[in-house]
């Protein structure tokens, strides 16, 4: 990749990484916002989310190879935008389905549980979908079709920034503010908020929780959904084991901006997006992994609740 | 039903002259000695979490340090050429003193934070084996480890009619290697019985009931974290080397990845956390499935329906299998087969309760009735005043 924009000017080629590492980072923000929506309101580590973003990515995948039957860049625009669109529409409502239902099944019964057992619960419901994922499309990587093409939208400043690149930040940012938007000022945002204060007060009040909670994972499965076509489409590859790795880059945004806090994942994944970038661009693709969970111990030491994370007391 | 309560004495000495047995001269029993070595593995992971409930996520990693450790010393091509019995114990050494450098900054960090650090530091770990190829060869894994002669017995070859391995050649030797890990893994039981009623594992437990109940009770749990990961950073360790010795290779790095840790935390809970002997039936339970049941079934299944497609295989379903037990196992049963008690009592307040109320029952009625409730009083009436 380094190559590709190799800059004479190390200045341009610092600010080609950052700005690449913006557009990762953003992707992995709207998938912790999955994360950090469910985490806020139960508590729970749902280390399936990455693995339900993994299923959304195939489900993508079959929407673009069968209905429409387009598979490169070459087709009349209009189709290609149809398929993108149809895409976003398919694939956020089966993940919310998905997300949904296995809130009812596996997690609803063990609310009153301790959290390790809703913890292990979560890594069982992982295990399933990842293996639901390799008896699907096997354990080789797919290739996911590219619709979007990679035309330069900065020539001649030695920049580069795609059309692909815009796709990112087009989806991601109207989604996340739409959903701080929705959690700060709607109805049922606030319900959430009460239920994740304090569950019996809000029962108490009136408020479905089970309802609520059935919305937050709604919420969190189509945005890993939207997630996932993004991914599809920006990174043209998908395999069974991309929800782990993934998972754990939003988890760790998730946790780096503060669990449960929402401009926090943002924050966090930006921040792991553009680390990721720079250590892959000064130190080596290979060592760019250890370095983003190197940052995330080192935050922790110092910030133990996250970077915007609210100080909590102990509980006595 | 009385011997059944000292079943792990039953296993261990079945399991001692299995090799003797004429079962199937194709089935000697090779394979068991990775069982004992996981359920060596999965023992270090009960003191931490099952003990004292800390729930780490990158047990691998000790593993892995345990395996390349013995790589590094023993193997040709670098100048160490130790043998295995050293190697071994450097393997402990280096796995516990990981643990302890590794965990001595993130003390401070409960729960879920705690859980996400250690799987940071696990992966971390696999990313250096992964990385630094001069010293780890990289994917490759390092082989093949050749651990020199079993001291003492050099020269002597001791054909049985069933064994039919020259004893006194190499560690990795089938009966020698086999008898070896058997005898680590009642050494291994042993200690952590004896660790669990020490002060020490009673400290353990007081810390993962509360925490900051025990600090008010004079206890540092610095000092008994660290503890419980030495410990379990250790017995990790010698896991590895025992598995890099049973494979002559390190293997892939991937080996040592979050997949492992996760199926060691499967094991601990299915057994019973907490429970050594509840992790021991879970270890061989689980692993046995899946190292040693699964082929076996899969031969079976080929042979009966004569095709080799990928859905009829038991090993592709390995995680759908694991996944259900973990989810089925924490609804219906989350304190595991062999529950220890007091985590019985946690999980299930009703229990707790039960226990409580007919305590108080029994006291009240001791104190109210004037006829004894108990035929023999517990304490003998001292001489009235």
């Amino acid at each position: 990749m380094a190559e590709l924009f190799a800059s004479s000017e190390p200045a341009v080629g610092f600010l080609q990484f950052l700005m690449l590492g913006l557009v990762i980072g953003s992707l992995y923000a709207l998938i912790a916002l999955g994360y950090t929506m469910v985490y806020g309101i139960i508590e729970l580590i749902n280390f399936a989310h990455g693995d339900l973003f993994m299923l959304g990515s195939f489900v993508a995948l079959g929407v673009a190879i069968w209905p429409m039957g387009v598979t490169s860049a070459d087709a009349p625009t209009g189709a290609i935008m149809a398929t993108v669109a149809l895409m976003l529409l398919v694939t956020p409502v089966f993940c919310a389905l998905l997300n949904v239902t296995v809130d009812r099944v596996v997690y609803r019964p063990l609310r009153q549980s301790p959290k390790l057992t809703v913890i292990v619960s979560a890594i069982g419901v992982s295990f399933i979908f990842m293996n639901i994922g390799l008896l699907w499309r096997g354990a080789t990587p797919v290739k996911f079709p590219d619709l979007i093409g990679d035309t330069n939208l900065l020539e001649g400043t030695g920049l580069r920034f795609t059309w692909e690149d815009l796709l990112v930040v087009a989806v991601t940012v109207p989604t996340m503010i739409a959903l701080t938007l929705f959690v700060r000022y709607t109805t049922l945002g606030k319900a959430m908020r009460a239920t994740a204060q304090n569950p019996v007060a809000a029962q108490l009040m009136g408020i479905n929780v089970n309802q609520v909670i059935a919305v937050t994972f709604a919420l969190g499965g189509a945005l890993a959904g939207v997630a996932s076509v993004i991914y599809g489409l920006y990174i043209k590859a998908v395999d069974y084991q991309m929800g782990f790795q993934n998972g754990l880059y939003a988890f760790t945004a998730a946790v780096l901006g503060g669990v449960g806090n929402i401009p926090g994942a943002v924050l966090g994944g930006l921040l792991i997006g553009v680390v990721g970038e720079l250590s892959k661009a000064y130190l080596g693709a290979k060592w760019s992994e250890a370095v983003i969970f190197g940052i995330l111990i080192v935050i922790l030491l110092f910030r133990p609740t996250g970077l915007l994370g609210a100080r909590t007391r102990e509980k006595v | 039903m009385k011997l059944l309560r000292h079943w792990v004495l039953i296993l261990f000495g079945l399991l001692a002259v299995y090799p003797w047995l004429p079962v199937s001269s194709a089935n000697r029993g090779e394979q068991f000695t990775i069982l004992f070595i996981y359920a060596i593995l999965a023992q270090g992971l009960n003191v931490v979490l099952g003990l004292t409930g800390l729930l780490h996520l990158g047990i691998a990693a000790f593993f892995g340090i345990g395996a390349y450790t013995v790589g590094i010393l023993t193997v040709g091509f670098f100048p160490f050429q130790q043998s295995f019995l050293v190697a071994a114990a450097a393997a402990v050494l280096m796995a516990a003193l990981v643990g302890v450098l590794t965990t001595a900054p993130i003390l401070r960090l409960r729960g879920d934070y705690l859980a996400l650090v250690t799987l940071g530091l696990g992966l971390i770990v696999l990313y250096a084996i992964r990385n630094l190829d001069p010293i780890t060869e990289g994917t490759k894994g390092i082989s093949p480890i050749d651990a020199g002669p079993v001291p003492g017995w050099s020269g002597k070859n001791l054909h049985s009619w069933r064994l039919k391995s020259d004893w006194g050649l190499h560690w990795y030797n089938y009966p020698y290697f086999y008898y070896l890990c058997l005898l680590l893994l009642g050494g291994v039981l042993l200690l952590v019985r004896n660790l669990e009623h020490s002060r020490l594992g009673r400290a353990w437990v007081a810390l993962r009931e509360d925490e900051l109940a025990a600090t008010c009770m004079g206890l540092n749990p610095a000092r008994l974290k660290l503890a419980a990961i030495a410990v379990g950073a250790g017995l990790g360790g010698l896991a590895g080397a025992l598995y890099a010795m049973a494979l002559r290779t390190t293997g892939n790095p991937q080996t040592y990845d979050f997949t492992l840790s996760m199926l060691m935390i499967c094991c601990v809970i299915l057994g019973g956390m907490g429970n050594r002997n509840g992790v021991l039936l879970g270890t061989f339970l689980l692993i046995g499935f899946d190292r040693i049941l699964t082929g076996i079934l899969d031969n079976q299944i080929q042979a009966l329906v004569g095709s080799a497609s990928p859905y009829l295989k038991l090993s592709g379903w390995r995680l759908i299998i694991f996944g259900l037990v973990l989810i089925l196992m924490m609804r219906f049963r989350p304190e595991g087969l062999l529950p220890a008690k007091r985590i019985q009592v946690e999980l299930h307040p009703e229990i707790g309760e039960a226990l409580g109320q007919a305590a108080a029952e029994a006291e009240v009625a001791q104190k109210d009735s004037s006829v004894p409730v108990s035929p023999a009083p517990l304490r003998p009436p001292g001489p009235a005043s």
